[in-house]
């Protein structure tokens, strides 16, 4: 067990865990930060998206040790703002269903948006984040009018 | 349909305590109830609603909120009736419990069963509300009305806030044969209402089953045999109880669980465990034997599920065809895993589930732990994706089993891994096909042999015969009016475990159906749209959704080399569905355009909700249709996360425009009713586009 020092979503959290603990369940069993999800755990459907200096990444594979003294947000942080336009956009068009996925799905987009990305990139990007309910259409809706105001 | 219901039958009020006007509302479970006045006995009472003396109206949801909507869509039928402000209903999702009637949340029953009842009760407590304040004002309670949580004198222009009368109103006799709303004064219902639960789910606030956490409560991870039917023989913990985190480990039915102090460790706890397993009589088992088990009936006839005229007969000139379709087992694999918090604690049990199935989880607890069903207490949570695959209960009877060998609060979660490996999944099934056509494109013979394991025989009715099975679902209500038609069925058993599947027999059976209509008419020369309209009486609701899919498809106009339209209509769940598939395929890759989904549900309750499940249904379909497959090998499954299970991505989503049919029929299912037409639409647009028939799914092109 070793300690750590995070500074999620701008405030300063300190943990003991093993330093192989994958960050996800940092957040989720140790600080109680439950809106980042646990799905595949092998980085493959992106639930678990957070942001890592900006970066979008995906927390079920990245270990605790490596994101001392990064500034990590979760979909909370981001919640912290819920004005946000793809918060406003994801409601107008409705986009969720069961929602399981929708932190990864907004948390992904997020990332792209703040690097200006293009919609190729973007399209790349939300292509590897997997929903089951399929909620795809209505995130490329939101998608497009959130690229297009920008 | 089974139950013939008048609307005194559901009404009565059970309880009026502390100044709350309580109504209750019952649901028949059978048709045992059949006249008005019976003693209700073999119903229990339940309460969807609560209005207290500050006007706070609480709406009790009692079927699981799993993205299809139930927890927008219930309450708007209270809610229309009871003239109420929607923006301040309180929404409380319901404990298990027998006085809700069924609670089981599948087969796209919630709308259709409760559209009813819910607006009878929402209509029950406004007249009350209206006579208790007329008697206030000594007028008449036809000089009055209910309008936004108030009841109005319109002389006076007075008003009263329903929390003042809420006493009053509970000391009135229930009124019979209250009178609903007539479609065209509906202010929610028909309405696009936003869903209560989106922004919560959007801002990482909502609580599914495996967000859930209750003071002093573990971690638990279980090592369950890689073959069904297999066992533990012995194990080893000593390196697992080495392990940073792990508390306990200890052995129930499905396996050897490990209780650690978070999910992370309890995972760590779990692959260290040393466990020689007893693999059970099915070690040996693949895929291919379970094919090879189909495959020996594909000669036989089958028992009869539906027989006319004569489909033995030789007629003249006829031109005969015939074809085998197949689909394969398929997992559910929703986004959240299975998971379950249990708290067992002095011969009571509390669980936290994200269930479909509360009831089933409540007494199949109760059975397995020894308990009476009133100790075990349900909390249901949000559902991170059910598909039905949580309206089994095993993830919550291992969670109870877990906390009562450890003694601890724990929630067990279930790895990506084992999520695939170890579900209940949609059986697999072979359809044999034959049928003929006349000289002048006319249908002359059709017959449809399906070869499938029931779920029903083999979870819950081992002497079930085959012609009384469900595996004919899908195949016997077509509208087809086909002068020869013989429909059949042969049941095989299977060893993996199978259960319900987002329309299960209907994600089958119109495969093969509406493919082979198909094969038809190209066989008889004719469009697949004309082919099929001939077959249709004129006042059909399947011909009418198909002739509007026609249109606003654009079914007439001609598309370049490679690409192709598919047609495919199916009933089901009291509703009506067409789809109009666009692909390309082009140097063999397939990429599915668009889809053109038209549903005629009969009333529509909210027309965003009922457009999400069909681009939902739509996207699960394809992903059953062009790409997930589970296989069997060793006696388990061989697929382990969404890298060897896929499902459909985002760049693969087609467009999706739906269309949904206005009229006032009885409310229709909607959650399963997109699934069915799906893939033989995408199998006659890739036909059309390239000649290639796919008669195995997965699509292999």
């Amino acid at each position: 067990m070793t300690k750590f020092n995070l500074l999620i979503n701008n405030k300063n959290y300190s943990v003991e865990v093993e330093p192989d603990t994958p960050l996800l369940w940092v957040l989720r069993d140790k600080l109680g930060l439950t809106g980042t999800k646990y799905s595949c755990g092998e980085g493959i459907c992106g639930a678990c998206t957070v942001h890592i200096n900006g970066n979008a990444e995906r927390s079920c594979i990245v270990s605790v040790k490596d994101t001392e003294g990064s500034s990590i947000t979760t979909i909370e942080g981001l919640a912290e703002n819920p004005e946000h336009p793809i918060f406003k956009t994801w409601i107008e068009f409705e986009v969720s269903q069961c929602g399981y996925c929708q932190p990864g799905q907004i948390m992904t987009l997020a990332a792209m948006l703040n690097k200006n990305s293009s919609k190729q990139e973007i399209e790349r990007e939300m292509s590897t984040v997997l929903c089951r309910c399929g909620t795809y259409h209505r995130i490329r809706k939101a998608v497009d009018k959130l690229v297009e105001e920008k | 349909m089974k139950n013939k219901q008048t609307r005194r039958e559901f009404i009565k009020i059970v309880s009026v305590s502390g100044g709350g006007l309580i109504l209750a509302t019952y649901i028949p479970f059978n048709n045992l109830f059949a006249k008005a006045g019976d003693d209700p006995k073999i119903f229990s009472p339940s309460v969807y609603l609560k209005i207290d003396s500050n006007g706070v109206v609480t709406v009790i949801v009692h079927r699981s909120e799993m993205g299809q909507g139930v927890k927008t869509a219930l309450p708007m039928l209270i809610a229309e009736e009871l003239e109420v402000d929607w923006e301040k209903i309180v929404i409380e999702q319901a404990d298990a419990d027998s006085k809700y009637g069924s609670q089981s949340t599948g087969g796209s029953t919630s709308v259709r069963r409760n559209w009813e009842p819910l607006r009878v009760a929402g209509a029950t407590a406004r007249e009350m509300l209206i006579l208790a304040a007329a008697n206030k004002w000594n007028v008449d309670k036809s000089d009055c009305f209910a309008e936004n949580g108030f009841v109005i004198n319109k002389k006076s222009n007075q008003k009263f806030s329903y929390g003042e009368l809420v006493e009053d109103a509970s000391k009135l006799p229930v009124p019979q044969n209250v009178k609903l709303k007539e479609p065209k004064d509906f202010k929610l219902i028909g309405k696009r209402i936003h869903r209560v639960d989106t922004p919560d789910k959007i801002y990482g606030k909502a609580k599914f089953g495996i967000d859930i956490v209750i003071p002093g409560m573990s971690y638990a991870a279980l090592s369950r045999c890689p073959s069904f039917g297999g066992r533990v023989k012995s194990f080893n913990s000593d390196k697992a109880k080495k392990l940073s985190g792990v508390i306990d480990v200890v052995q129930v039915s499905n396996g050897v669980a490990v209780i650690s102090d978070s999910t992370w460790n309890a995972f760590n706890g779990r692959d260290a465990l040393e466990i020689e397993w007893d693999y059970g009589p099915y070690a040996n088992v693949s895929t291919e034997d379970i094919r090879n088990e189909m495959l020996k009936h594909i000669k036989e006839e089958g028992s009869e599920f539906e027989n006319r005229g004569n489909i033995h007969q030789s007629i003249p000139n006829e031109k005969f065809i015939e074809a085998i379709y197949e689909v394969p087992f398929m997992a559910h694999a929703p986004m959240e895993p299975m998971n379950c918090v249990a708290k067992y604690e002095n011969g009571k049990i509390e669980l936290w589930a994200p269930t479909q199935n509360p009831q089933n989880v409540k007494s199949e607890v109760a059975k397995a732990l020894g308990l009476n069903e009133n100790d075990v207490t349900v909390h249901v949570t949000l559902i991170g994706g059910g598909f039905g695959r949580r309206l089994v209960s095993d993830f919550a009877v291992e969670a109870a089993e877990i906390s009562k060998a450890c003694g601890r609060a724990v929630k067990l979660t279930w790895t990506r891994k084992e999520d695939m490996k170890f579900g209940y999944y949609r059986p697999p099934s072979m359809h044999v096909l034959k049928g003929s056509v006349s000289a002048d494109g006319k249908p002359l013979k059709f017959y449809h042999h399906i070869i499938a394991p029931s779920i029903r025989q083999m979870r819950f009715d081992k002497n079930l015969t085959a012609e009384k099975s469900e595996i004919k679902e899908g195949t016997v209500d077509l509208e087809y009016q086909i002068p020869n038609l013989k429909i059949t069925g042969t049941l095989i058993p299977t060893h993996v475990p199978i259960s319900w599947w987002r329309a299960v027999y209907n994600s089958q059976n119109p495969f093969a159906v509406e493919s082979f209509i198909d094969e038809l008419a190209y066989a008889a020369g004719k469009d697949p749209y004309e082919f099929r309209k001939q077959m249709l009486p004129q006042d059909s609701r399947l011909l009418n959704v198909m002739n509007i899919a026609v249109e606003k498809s654009g079914w007439n106009n001609r598309l370049p080399k490679g690409k192709g339209r598919g047609l495919a209509i199916s009933y089901g769940y009291e509703s009506y569905c067409a789809q109009v598939a666009e692909v390309s395929v082009i140097i063999n890759k397939l990429k599915v355009e668009k889809f053109t989904v038209v549903i005629d549900c009969g009333v529509v309750v909210n027309p965003d909700i009922v457009e999400a499940q069909m681009e939902g249904a739509i996207a699960f379909a394809l992903s059953a249709a062009m790409k997930g497959e589970i296989t069997i090998k060793n006696g388990g499954v061989e697929q382990n996360n969404f890298d060897d299970f896929e499902i459909l991505t985002y760049d693969e989503m087609p467009i999706v425009d739906v269309h949904i049919v206005q009229n006032n029929f009885k409310v229709g299912g909607v959650g399963e009713v997109g699934i069915a037409a799906c893939a033989p639409a995408l199998c006659n647009a890739i036909f059309a586009a390239t000649g290639k028939r796919i008669r195995r799914l997965p699509v292999k092109i």
